[in-house]
């Protein structure tokens, strides 16, 4: 079918200028701890974490701060030690700016681990599923930014019978560098990570991943694991969004995963490589996930470069510590230039799935005005889901949502392609986060309205047999009186005649 | 220190763009057009230059005054998106260059207002514009419309001169008998209809030549199908169309004039007749690739191209028109939305039909 999708014009993506260097060659900077942490407690996908720790209350760096609730939840631990001053809604890191509940720490600056933390030193001897426990315990979530929790997709791959454990470090968006600069700095401690997981998910064979703009880290990753046999690393060619689940399957494996399902329908499973080194963190050296590598980048930074940052810092902490800004920033963002947040200021803490932070000028992100669809078809073309985006744009803006999800609107991956290469500047993402969004609570409401529709149905068939139960006792009341009354009735009746009879003896 | 920095709203991601301009695609196309448009002003005379200005200024003018009668605020900004100016080109180059002044101005009414504008403008209209015009006028004035006149290039003495010229283009100067002549195809398809085979009345001398060059009467910047496909091989190298329109037209219109010129070479007229004489060259390269009124994928617009290229060869061939690229333009862009419906592009993870790929059906469709 090579020919036909040929045919067909399939050829995705898009070749945006990566910007990755200089900041990806900078040597990796330790950011020192600040004096105050704002640990959000929605920092993963799922359901926030609920906090157990006290205001007041002294915590040793890695101690729990809030445990998971619910079955997609992460926990969250203090990033250093010191004393809670207090919980509380701060900024939430989002475009809305709209508040998340936070933990506030006040570092004591000794930056003291804490002493009941469980290293492990033979931990292949450990059950599989164990290691699954340790990974969750310590709150590790996808590093690649969608901060799905790891140690549910570590359990869940190994009850799929995953064979084949795909390592993302195709870092496809343009500017951020953390994952070559993690593969660059710590290969072995990824490479023992990644064989951490191959046993955590019984998968056989491990395939890294690596964009071809990525030679060091390439380099790096094949040195360190040239000495195992089940962990390969796979160049693949540079272009957005091959670092996107489906992408990455169908170029390493050839493999499609089926539209609605997990990659586990095709026996893989995908982790970043920073999740690997966190995995290898957490079981090696018992320490959970509190700080991670982010890129600091765009425009506007004048010192490009690679961070390790503790969660919780805020945005213009480590942007002072990485140099600070040329000037005012025409859009601060979270994560890449591609599926990033624009961030309503700086005074938002660093999370767990904080990728990068871009400083862009006014250049880079070249407001236009929108302008009308010529149909030119290019968004067609860049897409990698192989949809329509002008055709599903069209019957959003006439208000057609189900025409929309007709054409594909939920295969869409909201990579932003079509919103690249479109010379009308169609916000097109836009449009689809906004069907999407809408789609959704129409869900809930359907949703709550079944709820609601299921209660009274409930309550009238309660009401109703509760009517039926007390007519029916009624009834067997009125006819055991009335049977009352006809047995003294009777026997009334057969008295007066023993009585007629006796007289009349 | 300068992070103090407030967003003045939430910005929708991807925050990079790719450059990508209406205005820079559609003057890629100008430019691809301008040699074979030289060429025609030096074919045909300071008249052909008139006609080209006349209609590029009309289509301005009455793109301008659309905007303004549906009340957009800043008409002159969206007349630079260059969509008008390049309709009224297109509309120039499929014109008689001696056709009087009035052709153009109502070409270009024709063309902006009833084929664009009424639609509701830029990118919403489902015929091409300047097809639209160039039919309209020619079934209402077919005889300016087919007064072709024969080329007396610039550089020869009598080409008529600057004013001479002006007057051509006012209309006061009636064309000589004597200065125009048909096409190849009209001729062609007059001495076939007088009953007198191919063979003979091409060999008779006084044939129209078909020029490779483009030396020939005809249109103003259809004459030189050379320079039109160096402008088309510029396009399909800067990317801004592909190959699958013009090689559908070509190959629409090709295959079956070698196939009927083999069996049958007195009543058909050879492929290369065909490729080198009217429009079309210029219908596969500037027509059929219309972004707004062709299909969106490469199958689609492959399957546009067959279509426009084999009714071109059918209407040339058994139509009463010499000429039938325009027609056939504007038939298949009535298809069109109907193309786009069957050839979309299957999604990642479907099978064509739609259905998520089945497990137990591994590699079918994939």
């Amino acid at each position: 079918m090579g020919l036909m999708e040929k045919f067909f014009g399939i050829s995705w993506g898009i070749h945006p200028e990566d910007h990755k260097r200089p900041a990806a060659d900078a040597a990796t900077r330790v950011m020192p701890m600040p004096e105050r942490l704002y640990i959000s407690l929605a920092q993963h996908l799922g359901a926030p974490a609920l906090p157990t720790a006290l205001v007041g209350q002294k915590v040793k760096k890695g101690e729990l701060l809030a445990k998971p609730q619910g079955v997609v939840s992460a926990a969250i631990h203090a990033p250093t030690s010191g004393v809670i001053a207090a919980i509380g809604e701060i900024p939430a890191p989002h475009p809305s700016g709209l508040p998340v509940l936070a933990v506030t720490l006040a570092a004591d600056g000794e930056d003291a681990w804490s002493e009941t933390l469980q290293a492990c030193d033979d931990p292949f001897a450990l059950e599989p599923d164990e290691i699954s426990r340790r990974v969750a315990a310590a709150g590790v979530v996808g590093m690649g930014g969608a901060t799905f929790p790891s140690a549910l997709k570590l359990s869940s791959s190994r009850k799929a019978g995953v064979t084949t454990l795909i390592m993302n470090g195709g870092e496809c968006e343009p500017y951020l560098s953390c994952d070559d600069r993690l593969m660059r700095d710590e290969a072995a401690a990824i490479v023992d990570g990644i064989r951490l997981m191959l046993h955590a998910t019984g998968a056989k064979l491990a395939i890294v991943g690596i964009e071809n703009n990525k030679p060091e880290a390439i380099h790096a990753m094949q040195t360190a694991a040239a000495p195992f046999g089940d962990v390969r690393v796979r160049p693949v060619p540079a272009r957005y969004p091959v670092g996107s689940e489906k992408q990455l399957v169908q170029t390493l494996t050839g493999k499609e995963i089926p539209a609605g399902a997990l990659p586990a329908e095709v026996g893989v499973v995908v982790h970043n490589v920073g999740t690997a080194k966190a995995v290898h963190e957490v079981v090696r050296l018992g320490r959970p996930l509190v700080s991670r590598m982010l890129t600091v980048n765009g425009g506007l930074v004048k010192t490009p470069g690679n961070v390790v940052a503790p969660l919780g810092a805020l945005v213009e902490e480590v942007l002072a510590f990485a140099g600070g800004l040329a000037a005012a920033p025409a859009r601060l963002i979270m994560g890449g230039p591609m599926m990033g947040m624009s961030l309503p200021h700086a005074r938002v803490p660093v999370v767990k799935g904080t990728s990068g932070i871009l400083a862009l000028s006014g250049a880079e992100v070249a407001d236009h005005r929108e302008e009308s669809c010529i149909r030119c078809g290019h968004c067609a073309r860049a897409c990698p889901m192989g949809l329509l985006p002008l055709e599903m744009a069209r019957h959003i803006q006439g208000d057609d949502l189900k025409g929309a999800v007709k054409l594909g609107l939920k295969d869409c991956i909201a990579c932003g392609c079509c919103a690249y290469v479109c010379q009308s500047h169609i916000p097109l993402v836009q449009y689809f986060a906004h069907a999407k969004g809408t789609l959704a609570a129409e869900d809930r409401a359907r949703l709550r309205a079944d709820a609601a529709k299921k209660l009274v149905t409930a309550r009238n068939a309660r009401l109703a047999a509760e009517a039926r139960e007390k007519a029916e006792v009624a009834a067997r009341r009125k006819a055991e009186r009335e049977a009352a009354a006809a047995a003294k009735a009777a026997v009334a009746a057969a008295a007066e005649t023993a009585t007629e009879a006796g007289a009349a003896a | 220190m300068t992070t103090d920095y407030l967003a003045a709203r939430a910005f929708a991601s991807p925050h990079a763009h790719g450059g990508g301009e209406i205005r820079r695609t559609m003057l890629l196309v100008l430019a691809a057009l301008t040699p074979a448009t030289l060429f025609g002003f030096w074919l045909y005379g300071w008249s052909a230059f008139f006609l080209w200005l006349m209609t590029l200024s009309s289509a301005l003018f009455f793109e301008f005054m659309s905007l303004r009668l549906m009340g957009q605020k800043d008409a002159r900004r969206t007349l630079g998106d260059g969509s008008a100016l390049l309709t009224g080109w297109l509309l120039a180059m499929t014109l008689p260059p001696w056709a009087p002044w009035w052709v153009a101005v109502l070409g270009a009414l024709i063309a902006i207002v009833i084929g664009k504008q009424v639609f509701g403008g830029l990118g919403q209209n489902l015929f091409n514009p300047a097809m639209v015009a160039r039919v309209a006028l020619l079934i209402s004035f077919p005889l300016q419309l087919t007064a072709w006149v024969t080329p007396l290039p610039l550089t020869t003495l009598p080409a008529p001169d600057f004013i001479a010229a002006l007057h051509i283009t006012l209309g006061q100067t009636p064309l000589p008998d004597a200065m125009t002549s048909a096409s190849l195809l009209g001729y062609a398809k007059t001495e076939l209809a007088r009953g007198i085979g191919l063979a003979q009345a091409l060999n008779a001398g006084h044939a129209p030549p078909l020029s490779w060059l483009g030396v020939r009467a005809g249109s103003l910047g259809e004459s030189s199908a050379l320079l039109i496909l160096a402008g088309g091989i510029f396009l399909l190298i800067a990317r801004v169309i592909r190959w699958q329109a013009p090689a559908g037209v070509l190959a629409g219109a090709l295959i079956p004039a070698l196939i009927a010129h083999a069996l049958a070479p007195e009543t058909y007229l050879a492929a290369s007749t065909h490729l080198f004489s009217g429009a079309l060259m210029l219908g596969a390269f500037f027509i059929a690739t219309d972004y707004v009124t062709s299909p969106i994928t490469g199958a689609g617009q492959l399957v546009f191209g067959l279509g426009v290229g084999l009714l071109t060869w059918i209407i040339r061939t058994l139509g009463g028109y010499p000429e039938g690229v325009a027609f056939a333009i504007l038939f298949m862009n009535a298809l069109t939305p109907m193309i786009d419906r069957y050839l979309k592009p299957r999604i990642l993870g479907r099978t064509w039909s739609g259905r998520p790929l089945g497990t137990t059906t591994t590699g079918k469709g994939a």
